[in-house]
C-alpha cells in the first residue's frame, strides 16, 4: 500500500472514530488506536503518538465552545490540572518502558471499561452532603447556567477526586487517550460536581494532560507526521460532524453500538497482547 | 478582568490553536502527498521518527517547501503548544484578578508542560 491509498485510509477510520467519541462522549482517542493497530497492523507506539494528538485537536476545539457557553468551571480545571499532568508525565515515562504486549493488554482492559461505560449512559446527578473545606479554600465551587437562572453546586472529596485524577493522567500518558470517562467519574461521582460541569470540565482538561506526555513522546519518536497527519485531521473532522448530530434521538442505539464494537477491540487487544508475549 | 472576560479569551484562543494548527498539517500533508505519495509508509515496525523530527528546534529549522514532513510537525506542534498557551494565559488572567492561590497552582502546571516539552530527553 502506498501513501497516497494509505492516508485516505486512516483518515476515514479516524473520522468514524472521532465521530463516534463525539456522540458518545468517550472520545475518539479510544477508538483510533486499537483500529490503527488491528485493522492496518499499525505499531502500537506510532498508534498512541497519533491518537494523542489528535486526542488535543478534539478536546480544544469543544473546551473552546464550552467555556464559552459558562458550563467549565476553570478553577477547578486548574486545581485537578496539577494531578493530570504529574500523572501523564508519569504515564508517558511508563509507556516508553512498558512492553507493547502489556501495553496492548492494559489498552484491551480500559476498552472493556468504555464499553461498559457507554452501555450504562449517563449517570444521574447527586448533591454533596457535606462541604469540603479544600473545595472552599480552593474556590472550587461555583454555578452554571440553567433555564432557572444560575445553579449553585457544592464540591466534596476533593482529596479523593484529586487522587482519583492523577490515576487518569497516567493511564493518558500511558496509551495517548484523553481518559475523559475516568476523569468524568473522578468529578461526577467522587466530587459531586453535576454532570454537565463535569464533563465540560474534563474536555477543557483533556488538552493540557495530553499536552504534558506529548513532550515525551516527541522526544521518543512517537509522533510520526506521516501518520498522525490523516489521524489528527480525520478525529477533529470526525468530532466536528459528531458534535452536530448530538441532538438526535438513536444516541441510545449508537451508545449499544458502539458499546459492542469497542467490546470486541477490547477483546482483540488483549488476545494481541497475550499472543504476543507467548 | 473577571472570569468571564478570562472564559471567553480562553475560547478564542483554543478555537485559534486548533483551526491553525489543522491548516499547517493539512499544507504539510498535502505536499507530503505531493511528493512521497507513491512510496510505502513503514508504520508496522517501531524505529521511532527521524531525529529531526523529534524536538522543537529540529522541527523549526527543517519545516520548509524542501521538508513535508517537518511542516506536518510545526502544525502538530503548534497543537501541542495551544492548550500550554492557554495555562499561560490563565496566569496573565488570575495576576489581574489578584488571585494569589490560583498564580501559584497555574504555575505549577506551567512549570510541568514546559518540562515535558524541553527537559525530558
Amino acid at each position: 500500500m502506498t501513501n497516497l491509498e494509505f492516508t485516505p485510509l486512516v483518515f476515514a477510520i479516524s473520522a468514524v472514530a472521532g465521530c463516534l467519541g463525539a456522540l458518545t462522549g468517550l472520545g475518539g482517542g479510544v477508538v483510533v488506536t486499537p483500529a490503527l493497530t488491528l485493522l492496518l497492523g499499525v505499531d502500537i507506539r506510532y498508534a498512541i503518538g497519533a491518537s494523542l494528538v489528535s486526542v488535543i485537536a478534539t478536546s480544544s476545539g469543544a473546551a473552546a465552545a464550552f467555556v464559552r457557553e459558562g458550563y467549565s468551571n476553570i478553577r477547578i480545571g486548574m486545581f485537578l490540572e496539577i494531578a493530570t499532568t504529574l500523572g501523564a508525565v508519569l504515564g508517558a515515562f511508563l509507556a516508553t518502558r512498558t512492553p507493547t504486549a502489556i501495553l496492548s493488554v492494559i489498552f484491551g482492559l480500559v476498552l472493556l471499561h468504555a464499553a461498559w461505560q457507554s452501555s450504562r449512559g449517563r449517570p444521574h446527578d447527586e448533591k454533596s452532603k457535606q462541604p469540603d473545606s479544600l473545595a472552599r479554600r480552593f474556590k472550587l465551587n461555583g454555578s452554571y447556567p440553567s433555564p432557572e437562572g444560575p445553579c449553585e453546586y457544592q464540591v466534596g472529596n476533593v482529596k479523593t477526586g484529586f487522587s482519583l485524577m492523577f490515576g487518569a493522567g497516567t493511564l493518558s500518558g500511558l496509551l495517548g487517550i484523553g481518559s475523559g470517562a475516568l476523569k468524568v467519574i473522578a468529578m461526577d461521582q467522587a466530587m459531586h460536581v453535576p454532570f454537565k460541569v463535569s464533563t465540560t470540565t474534563s474536555n477543557f482538561m483533556i488538552g493540557v494532560t495530553a499536552a504534558a506526555s506529548a513532550g515525551i513522546y516527541l522526544s521518543r519518536g512517537y509522533i510520526e507526521p506521516g501518520l498522525a497527519m490523516p489521524v489528527m485531521l480525520g478525529v477533529l473532522a470526525g468530532s466536528l460532524v459528531g458534535a452536530r448530530q448530538l441532538i438526535g434521538a438513536k444516541v441510545r442505539m449508537l451508545r449499544w453500538i458502539f458499546a459492542a464494537v469497542v467490546g470486541v477491540m477490547a477483546i482483540e487487544m488483549i488476545v494481541t497482547g497475550v499472543k504476543g508475549k507467548l | 478582568m473577571n472570569d468571564q472576560r478570562l472564559e471567553a479569551i480562553i475560547s478564542v484562543l483554543l478555537r485559534t490553536g486548533v483551526l491553525l494548527a489543522a491548516a499547517v498539517v493539512l499544507l504539510g500533508g498535502l505536499c507530503f502527498l505531493f511528493k512521497h505519495g507513491h512510496e510505502q509508509p513503514e508504520y508496522h515496525v517501531f524505529h521511532g521518527t527521524a531525529e529531526t523530527y523529534r524536538s522543537v528546534s529540529g522541527v523549526l529549522h527543517a519545516a520548509g517547501p524542501s521538508d513535508c514532513q517537518a511542516i506536518i510537525q510545526l502544525g502538530l506542534l503548534l497543537l501541542i503548544l495551544t492548550p500550554v498557551a492557554r495555562v499561560a494565559f490563565s496566569l496573565a488572567g488570575f495576576a489581574l484578578e489578584h488571585d494569589r492561590t490560583y498564580m501559584v497552582l497555574t504555575y505549577i502546571v506551567l512549570v510541568i508542560l514546559i518540562y515535558s516539552l524541553a527537559g525530558a530527553h
